[in-house]
């Protein structure tokens, strides 16, 4: 019973993974695994949150068979990672590139988060001297006065807390 | 502690709140802004060389013949709802003795002829892009897209949704105007 029911989910999970490639023939593994990898990383524009491997959209499938057909043909991964962004421009890959426009993308959040420790650091630092600070002489005395009661008596926990 | 507070300037102490109302100002700017409006990589380029077939007429329409004059390619379709909203505007630069090419991206031949036909043909003659095959070379993504062509065949900018009377004053006409003075 068991395995029918695996066979089962098994064969109604496989469409869905396969649907996108389902058209093409590859010559390779390689050139599949590029192909895939290739679709994943380019952005559709008509629908911009979708990689153009996942999108119905017409210019999507269009972009597919461009891509296919430039497999075909031999091109390089950088070619045609190129290809799209001579068109379309950076926009199309979901990885910028690191240059100056894009330094604020890339060094942001981390320049971010160091501002961040930074300023919790000083606020920490500044809060310790504040409620150092904020004893009174008179608060001082008792203090002193409570640690050397403690000390006389002779008991370990008041020497544990000096 | 309360002498601390009392210690700081006005300024230090109003800083998280200027530094939140940037932060608002930014973000709510990024809210106005429309995230399919791609600038495209080919501004300032030469146009992407293509033949095509023209719509209703023998002959082709290649990058040459965009040379010479100022001209507009007119991305659309008889499918896109927003090319009947520019139709308007594309005509009455068309009239006004502008140069329109139209290019008829992903369409079918009759649906195209018929479009012209119902609202008026404002183009000098329409390329047909029928697979979009060439409107991949020029980053076409959607229609209306329309891209300002100069003499030297230099793609000088690229309207992306309808073309409307803002967009012809406050940028087309004063890139037409500065075109011409590069002529000169």
């Amino acid at each position: 019973m068991r395995v029918i029911m695996f066979l089962v989910m098994a064969v109604l999970l496989t469409p869905l993974y396969a649907a996108p490639v389902a058209t093409y023939e590859f010559a390779s593994a390689e050139q599949e695994a590029l192909f895939n990898k290739l679709s994943n990383e380019l952005r559709c524009l008509v629908c911009q949150n979708q990689a153009i491997a996942d999108s119905n959209a017409d210019l999507a499938k269009d972009l597919r068979d461009e891509i296919y057909g430039m497999l075909q043909q031999g091109k390089s991964e950088e070619e045609i990672v190129e290809f799209m962004v001579v068109r379309y421009g950076d926009f199309v890959l979901y990885n910028p590139p690191l240059k100056p426009m894009t330094w604020v993308l890339w060094f942001g959040p981390a320049f971010a988060l160091l501002a961040g420790f930074f300023f919790v650091i000083r606020i920490i630092n500044k809060q310790k001297k504040a409620a150092v600070a904020e004893m009174s002489g008179e608060e001082i005395e008792r203090l002193k006065a409570l640690q050397s009661e403690a000390q006389e008596m002779g008991k370990t926990e008041g020497n544990k807390d000096k | 502690m309360t002498e601390e507070i009392q210690k700081k300037s006005p300024l230090r102490r109003l800083m998280p709140l200027i530094i939140f109302g940037l932060l608002v100002a930014l973000l709510w700017y990024g809210l106005g802004l429309n995230p399919r409006l791609v600038p495209s990589p080919l501004v300032g380029k030469p146009a992407p060389e293509f033949v095509l077939p023209l719509l209703n007429a023998s002959g082709k329409l290649s990058h040459e013949d965009l040379k010479g004059d100022i001209t507009l390619l007119n991305v659309f379709a008889s499918w896109c709802f927003a090319c009947r909203q520019e139709h308007q505007a594309i005509t009455q630069l068309s009239r006004s003795g502008m140069r329109v090419i139209g290019f008829n991206y992903k369409d079918k031949a009759e649906d195209a002829a018929a479009w012209l036909r119902q609202f008026g043909n404002p183009y000098q003659v329409v390329a047909q892009d029928l697979d979009g095959r060439v409107g991949i070379d020029w980053g076409v993504y959607g229609a209306p897209e329309t891209f300002v062509i100069d003499h030297n065949g230099i793609i000088r900018d690229k309207r992306i949704g309808p073309v409307d009377q803002e967009y012809i004053s406050e940028k087309l006409m004063p890139l037409v105007q500065q075109i011409r003075s590069e002529q000169t």
